[in-house]
């Protein structure tokens, strides 16, 4: 008896991580803000990056303020393949990234590991 | 706390369990029994292992999974289960928990230090910028920091000193070490008109220099700039591997609670050992060593090539030169040095040289330069001739120390008679391509000098090296066939297609495709197009801009040599990048159902604290391979450098 109940739990929870994270489940992206000649958003770093996509303004000047809360070392690095960034994030502090707005497109970006992904649209 | 203080508290507290571990079969048991290793471990699960769950807890609210999340439900599970059994007085295994929290951050605290190594070459760049420099400013010169110097300002330098900035030399002369910058161990002589590379050493002489590039425009800040874009960059092999990671860790969790179902509803195993498997699996199967193969290596090769003035400018250059199956160089300033050079004198050097250095001194013709430099370069004190006199489309004739004298080209033979040894050496020289002069003195031809836009003394080794590698080297060249044929025969060089017009050595470049990826290596306007049809464009650091932003490859020294170690280093980069995903791949694939106990039977299986420990291991040898490649040797090392 006992047995049936855990294989009938086992099975549960592999149906329970199957859709928790390889389900679909949406993420929003976020505008930046505008103030005066620049914009500015804020991600905060904790178990992923919220939010994890940020659309900027073409050929604004742009200023996205990390803070890690996470105290993983996985994400205590962050990675812009494109733009050449590599940062440091201290925990529990802001840390300021600028982004070069010049060119229109998605870009991806990453932690140290490349295992939590993020996302900055400029249009 | 730092990952070394969590490590140092999580050993401490673990100790006194592994004494009662090594004790036990000897009777000895810690005083307290189960309850002082449940408070043991608390503290190990709070402290240490406290970021593990935080974090873990973070990213499953993301729908994310991470190493975090394999740590914390690997050690909780085997904390918790051990309370309960401590309860209900059943056999624990707290040191499991407590163990496998101390080598993880053992391998954690390494692997930080390892990491902070390999990232280490960028930093050390930027440390080589001078802080100030000597500024002219209304006619007084003042220390200024470096952030205050502009373009157009004069700057000394003393020897010793550091060169701030990009310019010019405006007045004096020094040698300078540009080691740091260009890889070339030897120091360079410079003097008016002559360009310094800012953050290079001045060794000898004082001098002052226009600066002509600051800031993010100097060649360092560029290399710099260059080398982190580099080192961010992924390597398309990487792509494969995210999409791996994406999905593992969801998978391990589903393999653990098949293993534990597997164990303990099939096989009859009791709950403790049907939990320690599952436990085996979660924490053998960290993908960090897949997540840190490629980047690591591709860090540590980037910052080794740029330390000897090879700049790659990705990852994806990188696989790219790995296949590299032909080479095509641009003949002129690539496989030349791209201006004419005196290459022979025939009749008695000095005399020759000086009456031809006397005809050429106030002319602007390329070749008189060639001549005037060989004249220099040898030490010659040049006095002009007087009463000059241009023979009519042959050359010029004037008089020099009072004798007639005359210097031109092969119609003179006209005029003049050869001897048959002078006819005999003419005629050998032309057949090498070379421009052939005619120097005459007092009625009579007394030398040969033959100019030539001569091989660079690199060239031929190089390309010999690169045919020992097996590579087929080709030649482009806009020059005629037999110029092209004579050069490609000096150095070496396979095939030769010659005539080219500038806008066509892009679709060359494209029909040689054909027979495998090419690597095209030039330094002009008008190879750009070719650099960047060419699988690996490969630009000379003296060419134009133009050049240097369309290559994938930038040879700071234009040192051909230079070629073989760049398409080295990426084949040694990369092979490293592919042997550490082998291991990752293979220690995951294999480590997986040894900690599930499928050869159990065989007698092989794996405690927590084992999985534990070898998966720091894991992440510890790749790390620590990616950093070999810093002193893996190179076949082709560097030549002697010709002074």
């Amino acid at each position: 008896m006992i047995k049936l109940i855990v294989l009938i739990v086992a099975a549960a929870l592999i149906g329970f991580i199957a859709w928790w994270f390889f389900g679909k489940h949406t993420t929003r992206a976020v505008d930046a803000a505008m103030t005066g000649q620049s914009q500015d958003a804020a991600v905060e770093v904790s178990g992923g990056y919220s939010p994890s996509t940020v659309v900027l303004k073409r050929g604004v000047p742009a200023h996205i303020t990390f803070n890690r809360k996470d105290p993983s070392s996985c994400l205590e690095q962050v990675v812009f393949p494109d733009f050449g960034i590599n940062q440091f994030l201290p925990k529990d502090q802001d840390q300021v990234i600028d982004i070069d707005t010049s060119k229109a497109g998605e870009f991806d970006y990453a932690c140290g590991m490349n295992m939590f992904h993020g996302k900055v649209i400029i249009k | 706390m730092s990952i070394k203080n969590r490590f140092v508290f999580s050993l401490i507290v673990s100790l006194p369990m592994l004494v009662e571990m090594v004790g036990q079969p000897f009777g000895f048991m810690l005083p307290g029994g189960a309850w002082t290793m449940f408070l043991l471990t608390t503290a190990v699960m709070a402290v240490s292992a406290g970021p593990f769950i935080e974090s873990a807890w973070a990213a499953f609210r993301h729908h994310h999974a991470n190493m975090d999340t394999l740590v914390a439900i690997g050690t909780a599970t085997a904390y918790l289960y051990s309370f309960y059994a401590t309860l209900t007085g059943k056999a624990v295994f707290y040191e499991s928990a407590a163990f496998v929290v101390t080598f993880i951050l053992l391998g954690q605290y390494f692997e930080e230090k390892m990491k902070h190594s390999a990232s280490g070459a960028v930093s050390k760049l930027v440390d080589l910028q001078a802080k100030d420099a000597e500024v002219m400013r209304d006619g007084q010169l003042v220390k200024v920091p470096l952030a205050e110097v502009i373009v157009g300002d004069i700057v000394r330098v003393k020897p010793g000193q550091k060169i701030a900035v990009d310019g010019v030399i405006t007045e004096g002369t020094s040698t300078i070490d540009e080691s740091m910058v260009t890889g070339e161990s030897m120091p360079v002589t410079k003097q008016a008109g002559d360009h310094v590379i800012g953050a290079t050493m001045n060794n000898t002489g004082t001098f002052l220099f226009r600066a002509s590039k600051v800031g993010s425009d100097t060649l360092l800040s560029q290399i710099v700039e260059m080398v982190k874009k580099a080192q961010t960059s992924h390597a398309p092999i990487q792509k494969t591997v995210d999409k791996v990671a994406d999905i593992f860790v969801p998978a391990v969790l589903m393999i653990a609670i098949l293993t534990f179902t597997v164990w303990y509803v099939f096989l009859g195993a009791s709950v403790v050992n049907a939990m320690l498997f599952a436990v085996s699996v979660v924490i053998i199967a960290c993908p960090c060593a897949l997540g840190i193969a490629t980047p690591t290596a591709l860090m540590v090769g980037t910052g080794r090539s740029a330390k000897m003035g090879i700049l790659i400018k990705n990852g994806e250059v990188l696989e790219a030169a790995n296949r590299v199956k032909t080479v095509v160089f641009d003949k002129t300033g690539t496989i030349t040095a791209g201006q004419p050079q005196v290459t022979d004198i025939v009749g008695d050097p000095e005399t020759v040289l000086d009456v031809a250095a006397s005809l050429e001194v106030s002319s602007e013709h390329p070749l008189a330069a060639a001549i005037l430099d060989k004249a220099k370069a040898d030490g010659r004190t040049v006095t002009a001739a007087t009463d000059f006199k241009a023979i009519e489309g042959k050359g010029v004739q004037a008089t020099v120390n009072g004798q007639a004298a005359l210097i031109g080209n092969d119609k003179l033979l006209a005029d003049y008679a050869l001897t048959t040894e002078l006819s005999r050496q003419m005629t050998k020289l032309q057949s090498e391509a070379k421009t052939v002069v005619l120097v005459g003195l007092a009625g009579k031809i007394i030398g040969l000098i033959a100019i030539q836009d001569a091989p660079k003394a690199s060239s031929a080794g190089a390309i010999a090296a690169l045919k020992k590698r097996g590579l087929r080297t080709v030649m482009l060249t806009g020059d005629n066939q037999r110029v092209a044929q004579a050069i490609a025969a000096e150095v070496g060089i396979d095939d030769v297609i010659a005539d080219v017009l500038p806008g066509d050595k892009a679709d060359n470049v494209k029909r040689l495709q054909a027979d495998g990826p090419v690597a095209f290596v030039g330094d002009g306007i008008n190879d750009a197009p070719a650099l960047t049809t060419a699988d690996v464009g490969i630009a000379m650091g003296s060419g134009t801009d133009i050049a240097i932003e369309s290559g994938g490859i930038v040879l700071v020294k234009n040192d051909l040599q230079d070629v073989v170690h760049a398409l080295e280093l990426s084949k040694k980069t990369f092979s490293r990048i592919k042997l550490n995903l082998f291991w990752a791949f293979i220690y995951n694939t294999l480590g997986i159902p040894v900690a599930a106990g499928v050869f159990f039977a065989l007698g092989l299986s794996l405690s927590p604290e084992i999985a534990g420990l070898g998966m720091a291991l894991s992440s510890l040898s790749v790390v620590a391979s990616s950093l070999l490649l810093n002193t893996s040797k190179l076949t082709s090392a560097p030549a002697p450098t010709a002074a």
